[in-house]
């Protein structure tokens, strides 16, 4: 399947792009994320601490063990600050 | 009813003019960026275009039902915004006072850690730190 791939934050900075476009089996984020943490240094240095990661599947908030079957769009960022 | 992602500034006044007409109380929170380094310049938001506008609708709804809200609003800037500068806020609006303060309440706990924006500061030497969740923000969830 493809999938576009966005990070914000300091996971952006890390991997020095907003988002790309991929092609993987992944069945769960999980296994995405050690999909792409494979590919590079950035990557991997991007992914090093999970417990610092969250993410989205097509713009909703999903849990790493989350399927990806027909997913589009995953996201990738550290937990949000707001207000 | 309604959720806004914007850079421009709010004009509160003219956010709360006929918001929640008929109800017996308002009540509104602003969030003011605030120096806590005694270094910092300005504050930079990020947020996740697309997803953010439909997470704010989420959660006032779901507080408009749980707190029976007969109005709700919610803006919260994003971009480069000064020490001072408002930077978001909450109205809402029922029948008694206790479920407006603790709607207001409920939506800042829901904003401060799933709603998706980043905060960085800008310090006046030019560093530039991400700012860190805090574990509180996280426990304050808990509470609902």
């Amino acid at each position: 399947m493809t999938l576009d791939v966005l990070y914000f934050a300091w996971l952006r900075e890390r991997i020095g792009q907003p988002r790309e476009r991929i092609e993987t089996d992944a069945a769960t984020v999980r296994d995405l994320i050690a999909e792409l943490a494979a590919r590079d240094d950035w990557h991997a240095a991007a992914f090093a601490d999970l417990a610092a990661v969250r993410c989205a599947v097509d713009q909703q908030l999903a849990d790493l063990d989350a399927p990806l079957a027909g997913a589009r769009e995953v996201a990738f960022f550290p937990p949000m600050t707001g207000g | 009813m309604s959720a806004r992602v914007q850079t421009a500034p709010f004009d509160l006044a003219a956010e709360l003019a006929g918001f929640g007409a008929g109800a017996g109380a308002i009540v509104t929170f602003t969030g003011v960026v605030r120096d806590d380094t005694g270094n910092m310049a300005a504050l930079e938001i990020e947020h996740y275009p697309g997803m953010t506008e439909r997470a704010l609708s989420d959660y006032g709804s779901e507080a408009a039902i749980r707190f029976a809200l007969s109005d709700w609003r919610i803006i919260h800037r994003h971009g480069r915004l000064a020490v001072g500068e408002p930077i978001m806020m909450v109205a809402t609006a029922a029948r008694h006072r206790q479920a407006a303060f603790q709607a207001a309440d409920y939506l800042m706990d829901w904003l401060k850690s799933r709603a998706p924006f980043w905060k960085r500061e800008i310090g006046h030497d030019g560093a530039v730190r991400w700012v860190d969740a805090k574990t509180s923000d996280e426990d304050a969830l808990s509470r609902w």
